[in-house]
């Protein structure tokens, strides 16, 4: 009985059982989303490191380096020379370095020149290494051919066979296209990282296409570099010898703490919108309490026909605190379909603008936290009401009386 | 030996809080008795305290001195919680504006009424309201009824837990005069059969006429009595 009477109870006061729903639902959906995307963005920009765990480039910002080389984002802040890379892969702590070099896109597409060694059992993950998809191969050396990542390809509607002219420059100029084609020969497997936004070729590739300074056929962008299991330490050691001592390099390193930076400059950004969350959460309380409110006044009668019919003011209470809780719970539901839809949205933007991949139903405190909140601030909002139920006179509520 | 009373009343008073301080009472009866089984009417004009009287015999109301006893149950002495259960399980409760939740059947209405009680048989309320005439019309709101169905319903809700004492207050008050004598007849009916005391609160001379033994509250209520005097 007590479930039905809180069923029609919410069904009388359809629209504004309906406004309390939603903005629970708007409540929750903004609070676990500005939680779980700022976390999970996070790790998933560590996670998209690609598995390296530093970054050898020109002198200049330790940000710009791993956006440019890891993310292929941002310009390069400069050339590094091949005997740069040569030291560095010499280094006995040093397991793998991969030499990158940019300049040159397909129509805003990235081409990044590397060593053919990348698609030689090189881990972008534990377990999951780079690989061509099956039909196609990789690029040879000294060729004009092409590997393109997963979403590249799929963005170009290229697959193995197709031939294009890269444009100069990192941005897409129509006039500024080259004479040499490429081939492509092989489409990257996902991988879920930014490796998949880009056109793989060879570093001579992009070295030597015409219009490049012929000085600098042998420079190149960047370094990604990998230490030995148990080597990580190494790092601390490179850090004095390219960061301090020397004048002429950076190293990136460690990559998950420039990222912890990066998104620590947008802490504010994210400040606010949790601010917006709860603001938006309590608004959502003080409507549940409206429509309660509303609702028990509107049927003080009927209330006060239940406790002439022999019902405890304790079932009162329950049948207020009832419909205040199915509101929250109503909306905690609807708020999960909400994130749903805003973390996908999100998802979609990362994946295909930079190649992260978000992971929003990885598991994150304020997937609980978040719907109690939003049931313990539904219920609160009851609590006034309920207790105006509980005082309610029976006499008083069936007047006029005879 | 004399089955047990449906109710005695002694020395009841009730009095409310007055505007201007103080308390102003409302009743005074010394006795009051019914018999089980027994049909008895209550005459009173508006505003002589007919409803109080019936919400402190239906343990809604606490009086401020005497005792109520109901089927043998003295319901003063007994705590809130255990009034509400006694009179779920064994009173039955007619309002004059019929008091039907509107969100709910009348279907739903009736098990409303056992709701609250204990050992109620899922089949009562549909029985009660085929009592009623109105079991073809379970799955109706109030609203989809008549005047005269929406009182046959809470009369079938007032039935449905085989009260001991079936109180009903103006029960006709909202109805027109052929509507009203058939609800009294109802009641009456319904309450002989299932050997409920019944008492019925009314102003209405042609309800009163019906009954064998009608009870005056003026003369019943000192208070009025002596308010008459003075």
């Amino acid at each position: 009985m007590l479930f039905l009477l809180i069923r029609r109870g919410l069904r009388q006061h359809l629209v504004s059982t309906a406004v309390a729903v939603l903005l629970v639902a708007l409540g929750m959906g903004l609070v676990v989303s500005v939680w779980v995307v700022r976390a999970e963005a996070e790790q998933s920009f560590t996670r998209s490191a690609s598995g390296f765990d530093a970054v050898l480039g020109a002198r200049g910002s330790k940000l710009q380096l791993v956006l440019n080389a890891l993310f292929h984002q941002e310009a390069s802040p400069g050339n590094i020379t091949a005997e740069d890379y040569q030291q560095i892969k010499g280094l006995p702590v040093v397991d793998r370095a991969i030499p990158i070099v940019v300049g040159d896109n397909f129509r805003g597409v990235r081409l990044v020149g590397v060593s053919d060694d990348f698609f030689q059992d090189l881990e972008y993950a534990p377990g999951h290494s780079y690989a061509v998809e099956p039909g196609g191969r990789p690029f040879q050396v000294g060729q004009k051919e092409a590997v393109v990542g997963s979403l590249a390809a799929h963005q170009l509607g290229w697959t193995p066979g197709a031939s294009f002219h890269p444009f100069h420059g990192l941005d897409y100029n129509p006039s500024a296209q080259h004479s040499e084609s490429f081939t492509v020969v092989g489409i990257l497997a996902p991988t879920g990282t930014p490796a998949d936004r880009v056109i793989w070729v060879p570093l001579e590739g992009v070295q030597r296409l015409g219009g490049h300074d012929p000085a600098a056929f042998t420079d190149l962008s960047a370094v990604l570099i990998k230490f030995k299991p148990g080597a990580e330490a190494a790092g601390f050691m490179l850090d004095t010898r390219y960061n301090r001592q020397g004048k002429r390099l950076t190293l990136a390193w460690p990559v998950a703490s420039i990222l912890g930076d990066l998104f620590a400059k947008f802490d504010w950004f994210a400040d606010a919108l949790r601010a917006l969350a709860y603001m938006v959460a309590v608004v959502a309380g003080a409507s549940v309490f409206s429509s309660v409110y509303s609702s028990m006044s509107a049927r003080k009668r009927d209330l006060a026909i239940l406790r002439a019919l022999g019902a405890h003011r304790g079932f009162l209470i329950a049948a207020v605190l009832g419909e205040s809780a199915s509101i929250g719970l109503m909306g905690c539901a609807l708020g999960f379909g909400l994130y749903a839809l805003i973390a996908s949205v999100v998802q979609e933007l990362l994946r295909t603008r930079i190649g992260v991949l978000l992971e929003p139903w990885a598991w994150n405190p304020v997937l609980a936290w978040g719907p109690v909140l939003m049931l313990a601030l539904s219920v609160a909002a009851g609590v006034l009401p309920a207790w105006r139920a509980y005082r309610l006179s029976v006499a008083e509520g069936l007047s006029p009386l005879s | 030996m004399d089955p047990t009373p449906a109710l005695i009343i002694r020395d009841l008073a009730k009095g409310f809080p007055a505007p201007a301080g103080g308390r102003s009472e409302v009743l005074r009866i010394p006795s009051l008795r019914l018999r089980a089984g027994e049909q008895v009417a209550l005459r009173g004009e508006s505003g002589l305290g007919k409803t109080t009287l019936m919400h402190i015999i239906a343990g809604i109301l606490v009086p401020d001195a005497g005792e109520v006893a109901v089927g043998g149950t003295v319901l003063t002495g007994l705590s809130e919680a255990a009034r509400d259960r006694f009179r779920a399980e064994r009173l039955g409760y007619v309002f004059q504006t019929f008091n039907l939740l509107q969100g709910l059947t009348a279907l739903e209405n009736v098990a409303l009424g056992l709701a609250f009680g204990r050992g109620a048989r899922p089949r009562a309320a549909l029985e009660a309201l085929d009592r009623v005439g109105l079991a073809g019309r379970a799955h109706y709101l109030p609203r989809q009824l008549s005047t005269g169905q929406q009182q046959r319903v809470a009369v079938a809700r007032a039935l449905a837990n085989r009260p001991c004492l079936i109180l009903a207050d103006e029960p006709t008050g909202n109805l027109d005069a052929a509507r009203g004598r058939k609800v009294i007849a109802l009641l009456r009916d319904s309450a002989a059969e299932l050997g409920s005391a019944l008492l019925v609160a009314s102003h209405d001379p042609e309800v009163l006429d019906g009954f064998g033994q009608v009870l005056d509250l003026a003369a019943l209520n000192q208070v009025q009595a002596r308010e008459e005097e003075a």
